[in-house]
């Protein structure tokens, strides 16, 4: 009795999970048809005849590819600035006794949870007064900054499971604090720092709403927002290139999707490193 | 080895001051982009900023006059009550139960099976929001897929973004985020001993007995946790329901964000932009404090 309805819940389970898996695949896969569809309609279609006009059509406007240029500059300044800025504050806080480090970690803490949506409007404020506005180095600061706050929470909690003697031995050959964390200490992280890097990269790439309230000139625009502009001119009628034009922007982020997770099944071996 | 062990004590004090410089870069720009906002906000929302009229030439304290006319707008009501929805159904009930769901289900499952049904649904959470937003739309649409299923069950086609536009924005939501839970979920669910289980079973136990009573109580804090994360990134989703709907039709989806995102931008009142945005802010505060609390429990 328990054993055969053992086979028969497992079975339910196999049939929901597959309808659900199918459920959410039909989005995604209406616009893998719809980007190689001549007669892309917005519905889910095989599309009778492939074409890759619509790709073309995306890749050969230089005002769409110069919006990839500015995406990717914006997001890959950001996580370099987030990765070196994060390291340099965790480093203190991993490794000294400090008066306040608690209080600051429980602030840091807090502030990785706040909807940073919700300063916005200040933010527009002071972009204005500071003559920042549709500055593409100070939306890259602001980006920096609200992601800072989780990037030094995860790297700290990386940082304390690297060994102090490794670093220890390094001072006794004479080299500096700075030598010690740029030698010893990051390689031995590298796996969180990317980690780090690759999140805050896939969330700026993403991320729309910063740039459409702070930059203005169109041709300051990264990718996130002239896709949007491209969907409130073009999109209800041209589905077919939408579709490209989507899956041409996600690329990116699903390749560094695909990437970070070569390096969370390395997993963090660090711990054996002061043995060997 | 004693002189060099002391040289070394002697270089970690006299740089622990200097060490403090490594913070330094991090404090600026937390300073000028975070913090300083943050209470740029606490000060705005008492003053008549605005970009147009005669308040943009002279900006004055108000009072509480954004917060007495916030309460009296019921705009502003239908948001707050809207925001609850949102929340409610997309971030607790549709993304952390249907994530605990599938990770429930998806354990001791074939491994192939758990790897394609996992690809996708995180090829959802990978997708940016914009993207999501456009695939939503065109799903939704009226000659879309969704109108093509029903179809095939004998019903009518429903213009989804007019007759349901907060169910279109709630099920575009769970799409998007479940992912997340179901991978927060599955790694606490496979920390779980299996002989726990197996051990209540030989005692007699109901299936339903060993799920209630040992496997959702052992995996409590996680959940604990993971619906404090998904409602505060809920409360702040703005590109998904401004690209599916822009708020509308009328004031149907207009959640917290997207009426701050009206008053402040489109009717240029960054005062009273900044009022709701405070609302904004304590109530992500009140959660982000509820959160930590349950983290330090938890540790």
């Amino acid at each position: 009795m328990g054993q055969k309805s053992r086979k028969i819940e497992t079975m339910i389970h196999y049939l929901i999970l597959a309808v659900l898996a199918l459920l959410f695949l039909l989005p995604l896969l209406w616009m893998l048809f719809a980007s190689v569809d001549p007669h892309a309609k917005q519905a889910l279609k095989v599309p009778d005849s492939v074409t890759l006009n619509n790709f073309k059509a995306i890749i050969t406007d230089p005002k769409l590819i110069r919006s990839f240029w500015i995406g990717l500059l914006i997001s890959a300044c950001q996580a370099v600035l987030v990765v070196i800025v994060c390291v340099l504050a965790a480093y203190p806080l991993s490794r000294y006794k400090m008066k306040y480090r608690k209080s600051f970690m429980t602030t840091i803490l807090f502030m990785t949870s706040l909807p940073m949506t919700a300063v916005i409007v200040p933010v527009y404020q002071l972009f204005l007064h500071l003559k920042f506005q549709d500055s593409l180095v100070a939306v890259t600061l602001f980006l920096t900054a609200s992601s800072l706050p989780y990037a030094i929470w995860m790297v700290k909690n990386f940082m304390d499971s690297v060994p102090l003697d490794l670093e220890e031995s390094a001072w006794v050959d004479g080299a500096t604090v700075l030598q010690g964390v740029r030698k010893i200490v990051a390689p031995l992280m590298l796996p969180g720092i990317f980690t780090v890097g690759i999140f805050t990269f896939t969330g700026s790439w993403g991320n729309f709403f910063v740039p459409y309230i702070l930059l203005q000139t169109p041709e300051k625009m990264p990718a996130s927002v002239t896709i949007f502009q491209f969907f409130g001119s073009y999109g209800m009628v041209n589905y077919g290139k939408l579709a490209a034009f989507s899956i041409i922007y996600s690329m990116p982020v699903v390749l560094l999707y695909a990437l970070s997770q070569r390096f969370m099944s390395k997993g963090f071996s660090m711990g054996g490193a002061s043995k060997g | 080895m004693e002189i060099a062990d002391s040289r070394v004590k002697v270089k970690r004090l006299s740089d622990t001051k200097k060490s403090l410089l490594f913070l330094i870069p991090s404090l600026i720009l937390l300073l000028i982009f975070f913090i300083g906002p943050m209470v740029l906000t606490f000060i705005f929302s008492f003053t008549n900023l605005a970009l147009t009229g005669a308040a943009a030439k002279h900006t004055e304290f108000v009072g509480f006059e954004n917060f007495t006319r916030m309460f009296e707008d019921p705009e502003f009501r239908t948001s707050v009550w809207n925001t609850i929805v949102f929340v409610f159904f997309s971030a607790i009930l549709g993304q952390c139960l249907l994530g605990f769901l599938i990770a429930f289900m998806m354990k001791e499952k074939n491994v192939t099976f758990r790897r394609i049904v996992g690809l996708i649904i995180i090829a959802a959470w990978v997708t940016p929001e914009v993207v999501v937003g456009f695939c939503w739309v065109a799903f939704l649409s009226d000659n879309g897929t969704a109108n093509w299923l029903i179809g095939l069950l004998g019903f009518k086609p429903v213009a989804w973004l007019f007759s349901f536009p907060m169910v279109s924005v709630i099920i575009a939501n769970v799409w998007r985020g479940t992912a997340f839970s179901m991978m927060v979920f599955q790694s606490a669910l496979d920390e779980i001993p299996k002989e726990v289980e197996e051990a209540a079973h030989m005692d007699g136990a109901t299936r339903w007995r060993i799920v209630t009573s040992i496997t959702i109580p052992m995996v409590k804090g996680t959940i604990a946790t993971n619906l404090m994360l998904v409602t505060l990134s809920t409360l702040g989703v703005f590109t998904l329901i401004y690209t599916m709907t822009g708020g509308g039709p009328g004031v149907e989806t207009t959640t917290l964000p997207i009426f701050m995102f009206k008053q402040a931008f489109v009717s240029y009142q960054l005062g009273y932009g900044t009022a709701i945005s405070l609302v904004l802010l304590a109530i992500g505060a009140i959660a982000s404090l509820i959160y930590m609390k349950i983290l330090k429990t938890k540790v």
